[in-house]
């Protein structure tokens, strides 16, 4: 069976689903059974006191049957996403961290000497590191030397749904890849799905492509299909592309 | 006794006097949360005998939507 495997787990899906800005939990719920995605990335956050019992997403689900993949999004420095990544293991939910340590606040890229850091220490911490990184062959390389279990390299701008940017570096980092590699990121539409998996990504992490879609459980059905689509495609091995035409009905035999 | 929690001034009561105290004056004794106290990640099976002090700084943080 075609699985995903990243450090010790093994997963049949290769969509990862983030769980923000959807409109409201039942919404998030039907999405999140329609993507069938197993891994289910969080952020850690300080609770709010003046309303303790406010209804939380994770309660909502039965934690037997997903994987959690809490982030360290809002880190700015290695220090803050180790802070945040033993913050989000000490619940004793998991044991897997995105990290994502943010470089600059309008193009929300990452910050690669700090996500190297940060990174180099989970691991030596024992967590299992999946890496929000940006889509640099050379960075990529360098993750994988201090152990990350997974390189996530953008798409392109985090929430901007512009797609694959740079489908060359992707090439790169995915031909040299040792780890799976899950572009993570700046998907759109299910076309940037199939096309990741295509190029022969390991998986795709996305999130406001389907919580502000119009129908975010259609979209999370689409972008379910789309992975698989373009995996089943990559497996496959496309035809080469050809200058001219190449007739797909015989030559021979033709009616005079 | 005033502490900072979750980044605010909170007066609590004279009868919370540890982690489990504080979760149980907030009623989140059932909720997935995490706490850390100047710093310091406190363990589950610590909640009773973790004291809390005058001036100290607590973080109770949990799971939220995200990306």
């Amino acid at each position: 069976m075609d699985t995903l495997k990243i450090g010790p787990y093994e997963f049949r899906s290769r969509l990862l689903l983030g769980t923000g800005k959807f409109a409201d939990l039942d919404t998030q719920k039907k999405a999140v059974d329609a993507s069938e995605a197993e891994i289910l990335t969080f952020a850690v956050r300080r609770l709010n006191l003046d309303n303790p019992n406010e209804p939380n997403f994770l309660e909502k689900l039965d934690l037997k049957k997903y994987t959690l993949l809490p982030n360290t999004a809002g880190a700015q420095t290695a220090e803050e996403a180790v802070r945040i990544a033993r913050l989000a293991k000490a619940s004793g939910l998991c044991d897997m961290i995105k990290v994502e340590v943010i470089g600059d606040a309008k193009t929300l890229l990452p910050d690669p000497v700090g996500t190297l850091e940060a990174s180099r220490r989970l691991v030596e911490e024992g967590f299992i590191v999946l890496t929000y990184t940006n889509d640099d062959p050379v960075l990529a390389k360098r993750l994988q030397e201090v152990g990350v279990h997974a390189v996530m390299p953008g798409a392109s701008p985090i929430g901007s749904g512009q797609g694959i940017l740079n489908e060359n570096n992707l090439r790169f980092i995915i031909e040299d890849a040792k780890v799976p590699v899950i572009v993570d990121a700046g998907i759109g539409s299910p076309a940037d799905c199939a096309k990741a998996m295509e190029l022969g990504a390991d998986g795709v992490l996305l999130n406001t492509a389907v919580a502000q879609a119009k129908d975010p459980v259609l979209m999370a059905e689409a972008m379910k299909l789309a992975v698989e689509a373009g995996r089943k495609g990559f497996l496959a091995g496309r035809i080469p592309k050809k200058r001219y035409a190449s007739a797909s009905s015989p030559t021979e035999g033709m009616i005079e | 006794m005033r502490v900072t929690l979750n980044g605010k001034q909170v007066d609590l009561a004279d009868d919370i006097v540890s982690v489990s105290g504080l979760l149980s004056a907030y009623q989140l004794r059932e909720k997935i949360v995490v706490v850390e106290v100047n710093g310091e990640i406190i363990d589950r099976s610590c909640y009773d005998t973790k004291a809390i002090a005058d001036g100290d700084r607590i973080e109770i943080v949990h799971f939220v939507g995200g990306g």
